[in-house]
């Protein structure tokens, strides 16, 4: 099933991100405080979107290894814990980009951005558990990626409520020039989400296996250490 | 403490049976109970854990008041931090001796081997830890009101209740996170740092809901609004503790 | 009414990269002692760990058979199981008594049973009153001993429980454990010392790299008549099998 769903997946990405990149550049109409620099919302919020998702889907496939033990599910939990770290970092580099374009200065306490960042936190905590904790490192990992998960709602009413740093709030009014353009966005990272999280998992599940065959191979006299 | 944890218990025994376990409640409350006077046991005969910790927030306090104040006015603004701050870091410590008292002869792995319920040993460890980091607020709170004539106890009830349900919060996500690592390398640096992202929206609605308290006429209504935000808190950090607790400390 | 039997099928574990059992098949059975060898690394400790429910393993299963009922691994079933470790299991802050009293309370165990295993394993009225962390090896061995045997478990598992003892700590443990295979207990333990479990072992297993490389058992009416394998058959097959 992979092997038709991954090509695909990419295939709409790339179809997506050239003829988004088009709309956003030609169609889309500019908006009239920040002319080019508003134009990377179109990538800034679908990031941000896939950061949730991978948060989700990471924290969700922890919960199910933690309780089955299967390592199908670690293999997931581990993909999409390394895809929420890079959609993280492309958030914060947009968004402080963006930040500089619209106030002057390159990090503003705004709601998504901290709460973007705190969530990039927690995900890099789990990717850096999973690599240097030794033994049971996938399960202390599944374990932060849980309740992460569960944090997110109260990071995000809680940054919000908070108003840390009150600013001046983008709000974003899209007249439907610009919406028809970001949905496409979105739906452009959607697939690239899906297309890389279903190559990683495949690759973590090639290693084990490979890995198995090896001890395999050893016990069965087939093979050298 | 154990009083208020029997009545969380009491309204969350639906959502323990719903997660698939039979928790007769009785056994688990007196296990629990069994686990968390030992702790307080051990640490009476020694005391190391309240005098080393109690000490180490007492400094922090000074050290803050040196860093963070140029004149009187600018109190109000940095006490709620300076407090949580305190807390946070000197309740990590005291987590973190807590947790080591498990590992010389490996305690812990016996309490897990007894027929004694795996979440009443966390219930009983939390409850150790929510005293000792109370324990800690009890001491930085009027510390930081007498260094810096800060207005902390203008509304003690509120203050009281933020300060216990913060504690309860750290408490329930700590022990988890430190019975988690406890046979894990470099866990003395991990703990802090898989710790604190997670406790982030605690120390905003502890500082919001005490920066309310101490501001010139102070703001009684968003300070309770924030003490149910941690109540949330410790409610959704509860039940996701029951259901996880025993997976992450089973290999 | 305690455990007759357990068997293990197909039991596997896996940390992350590393294999640390591929695939045993085991079964203890009551009034036996089961030497566990092996090279450093070969699984002895998962196994055992698995055995003592502290390890879900991520293949196979274990059966722990009462009668011919097989038992849930559930909070209940920990009663029957008592464990020796290398680390003492044991809080140094506590005295002897308040040690296994604390235990006696988590095991639903009375405060005469204390007492009564306090004699058995010959900890004197003054020992009992003092910190256990002033204790010597051979006592701490002792108290952790009294503490593995509380609830008089019917599967007993130790991890290495000669190392560090002296010949007369050595020959103490040694009989009791024959006391707890007497009484009809399955003890397995893991050792280096194939000195001090010969004669007491009527089952060995050569575990290697995560396999059972060799499992010879004594029938029954041998086992009981002649004691266990000597040190010469535990020697020949340790050098046969696990290098």
């Amino acid at each position: 099933m992979n092997r038709i769903l991954v090509p695909i997946m990419a295939l709409l990405a790339a179809v997506g991100l050239a003829v988004s990149a088009w709309g956003i550049f030609v169609v889309t109409p500019m908006e009239q405080t920040l002319y080019y620099s508003q134009k990377i919302f179109y990538w800034h919020v679908p990031n941000a979107t896939m950061l949730f998702v991978a948060v989700f889907v990471c924290g969700i496939a922890s919960l199910v290894y933690l309780k089955k033990r299967d390592a199908r599910w670690d293999d997931i939990a581990l993909a999409s814990g390394e895809l929420a770290v890079v959609f993280g970092a492309i958030v914060l580099a947009t968004g402080s980009i963006w930040a500089r374009a619209a106030w002057g200065h390159w990090w503003v306490w705004e709601t998504r951005l901290v709460t973007s960042l705190l969530l990039w936190l927690i995900m890099v905590g789990v990717v850096l558990v999973r690599r240097f904790a030794g033994t049971g490192a996938e399960r202390l990992a599944a374990g932060l990626a849980v309740f992460g998960m569960v944090d997110v709602p109260l990071i995000y009413v809680g940054v919000k409520q908070g108003d840390l740093h009150p600013q001046a709030k983008v709000v974003q009014t899209l007249d439907t020039g610009m919406r028809l353009t970001f949905w496409l966005s979105m739906a452009t990272f959607l697939f690239l989400f899906v297309a890389l999280l279903l190559t990683r998992i495949q690759t973590a599940r090639a290693e084990r296996q490979l890995r198995e065959l090896h001890e395999r191979g050893l016990d069965a006299g087939l093979l050298e250490s | 403490m154990t009083s208020s944890k029997i009545s969380i218990t009491g309204s969350r025994t639906s959502a323990g049976a719903a997660a698939g376990r039979t928790t007769a409640g009785v056994p688990l409350l007196r296990h629990a109970a069994a686990v968390a006077w030992k702790d307080l046991r051990v640490e009476l005969r020694s005391r190391e854990i309240v005098y080393t910790t109690g000490f180490f927030a007492v400094l922090l306090v000074v050290v803050f008041s040196f860093a963070f104040t140029r004149e009187p006015s600018a109190v109000a603004g940095v006490t709620p931090g300076m407090l949580w701050v305190a807390v946070a870091f000197a309740g990590t410590v005291g987590l973190g001796r807590a947790f080591d008292r498990e590992r010389e002869g490996d305690t812990m792995r016996a309490l897990l081997l007894s027929p004694a319920p795996r979440l009443a040993v966390f219930f009983g460890k939390a409850t150790a830890i929510a005293a000792l980091v109370l324990a800690v607020a009890a001491l930085v709170a009027p510390l930081l009101a007498l260094l810096l004539q800060a207005p902390l106890f203008e509304e003690p009830l509120p203050l009281v209740v933020c300060l216990v349900l913060g504690s309860v919060g750290f408490a329930l996500v700590g022990t988890v996170f430190a019975a988690m690592l406890l046979r894990v390398r470099s866990r003395d640096v991990l703990l802090p740092v898989v710790l604190y992202p997670i406790l982030v929206p605690m120390f905003i609605a502890g500082t919001k809901a005490t920066a309310a308290l101490v501001a010139a006429r102070p703001d009684v209504a968003a300070a309770w609004y924030w003490i149910q935000f941690l109540g949330v808190y410790d409610a959704l950090f509860f039940g996701i503790s029951l259901w996880t607790f025993e997976s992450l400390v089973i290999e | 009414m305690g455990l007759d039997r357990v068997s293990c099928s197909g039991l596997a574990k896996r940390y992350g990269h590393q294999r640390a059992l591929g695939g045993v098949d085991l079964e203890l059975r009551r009034g036996s002692l089961t030497a566990l060898l092996g090279p450093n690394g070969a699984g002895k400790t998962t196994l055992l760990g698995i055995l003592s429910t502290l390890i879900r393993p991520t293949g196979g299963r274990v059966h722990y058979h009462d009668g011919s009922a097989v038992r849930d691994a559930d909070d209940r079933l920990r009663r029957e199981i008592g464990v020796l470790a290398h680390a003492s299991l044991c809080y140094g802050e506590l005295t002897g008594a308040e040690n296994l009293r604390f235990f006696a309370g988590l095991y639903d165990v009375g405060p005469a049973r204390v007492d009564e295993l306090l004699d058995q394993v010959g900890l004197d009225e003054r020992a009992r009153e003092r910190p256990a962390r002033t204790y010597s090896r051979g006592m701490m061995q002792r108290l952790a001993l009294a503490r593995a045997l509380l609830a008089r478990p019917s599967l007993l598992l130790l991890d290495e429980p000669f190392t560090g003892l002296d010949r007369s700590g050595a020959a103490a443990l040694g009989a009791s454990l024959a006391g707890a295979k007497a009484g009809g207990a399955m003890v397995l333990v893991v050792t280096h010392d194939l000195e001090a479990i010969s004669a007491l072992a009527d089952h060995v297993v050569v575990l290697r790299r995560g396999l059972i490389a060799h499992e010879a058992r004594r029938p029954e009416a041998v086992a009981h008549a002649d004691g266990g394998y000597r040190y010469d058959e535990l020697k020949d097959l340790y050098h046969r099998f696990a290098d």
